[in-house]
């Protein structure tokens, strides 16, 4: 066992990397339309802790700016997204991400 | 000494929380393992000097989006169980595991590659200023346009959904049968429940008319 006391920046990124990983896994894999687009706030939210590591390793704020607008996009992407899928689940309930042509038309 | 215990406690709290919302049967554990991941994120913001930024993340994010998940989840009824045993396509959990671990791969190689240290332009945060208030000054002066359309954003935001979840209201020749769409879960249950198509033949047909002389 090495015995470590400092965190390296990198391994936020790792941390990073692994969540983003995850999330995109259960995108693939999960079915229902509501677990999925939990998913994507986890990659969303990976994506947001890359941001401000980086922010941190560069001394640079800009990179928590970044942040800020990633934060406000993903507020209306949820909002979007859950209306979505309130008027899919409405038509059909349980239903799959496969039940989304029923909104055609 | 102190960061390593936080990081090792808030990433095992993300980590947790990301396999959670994955593995999770009922979608109400899945947004619950979702507020872990959240806040413990939050926690790594505090850990990496972006108070301000913690904060949002818990408010905006384990407060009021994670509600939003678990109000839709209450209002529709979608709380039961998904059945994860089966496999829908497949092949596909093991296709998804590998393209996972080339996800997770790809960014880890590249930043082998540069030695796990940052390239780039230093830049020219002070730190004997607050961070939000280098923030707040970034954000109102470099990126104000970018700042001011996010408004925009918002607003086409809600008028799309109030748009999309609003009932549409049935046009007249709309208003046929009102237990169609009853029987037509019921013929997709039973086609999801592995009837084939004659078994679920004879639940389909029957039309308004026929139910009045039976």
């Amino acid at each position: 066992m090495i015995a470590v006391d400092v965190v390296e920046p990198s391994w936020y990124l790792v941390l990073g990397a692994a969540l983003f990983a995850i999330g995109s896994g259960g995108l693939l894999v999960r079915r229902n339309p509501l677990v999925m687009f939990m998913c994507v706030e986890l990659m969303l939210n990976a994506v947001t802790l890359t941001f401000v590591t980086f922010s941190r390793m560069l001394d640079d704020v800009g990179g928590q700016a970044a942040v800020v607008f990633v934060l406000v996009v993903a507020a209306a992407e949820v909002v979007v997204g859950l209306a979505i899928i309130v008027a899919l689940l409405r038509k059909r309930p349980g239903a799959t991400a496969d039940s989304a042509a029923l909104l055609e038309g | 000494m102190v960061e390593l215990i936080v990081f090792v406690i808030a990433g095992g709290a993300c980590l947790a929380g990301a396999v959670g919302v994955v593995a999770s049967k009922n979608p109400v554990h899945s947004a619950l393992s979702l507020v872990g991941t959240l806040f413990g994120i939050g926690v790594l913001f505090i850990a990496e000097d972006a108070n301000f930024l913690a904060a949002v993340q818990v408010i905006v994010y384990a407060g009021a989006i994670v509600v939003l998940f678990l109000f839709v989840i209450m209002l529709l009824g979608v709380d039961e169980a998904d059945d994860l045993r089966v496999e829908p396509l497949v092949g596909q959990r093991t296709a998804a595991g590998f393209i996972g671990l080339a996800i997770l791969a790809l960014p880890v190689l590249a930043m082998a590659s540069t030695g796990f240290e940052a390239t780039g332009v230093l830049g020219e945060r002070d730190p004997e200023v607050p961070d939000i208030e280098q923030l707040g000054e970034l954000l109102f002066t470099r990126y104000l346009y970018a700042f001011e359309i996010t408004s925009l954003l918002l607003v086409i935001a809600v008028v799309g959904a109030v748009l999309l979840a609003r009932r549409q209201g049935r046009r007249a020749d709309e208003v046929v049968d009102a237990g169609q769409e009853e029987r037509e879960t019921e013929l997709a249950e039973r086609l999801e429940a592995g009837g084939d198509e004659r078994s679920a033949e004879a639940v389909r047909p029957r039309g308004p008319r026929e139910e009045v002389g039976s």
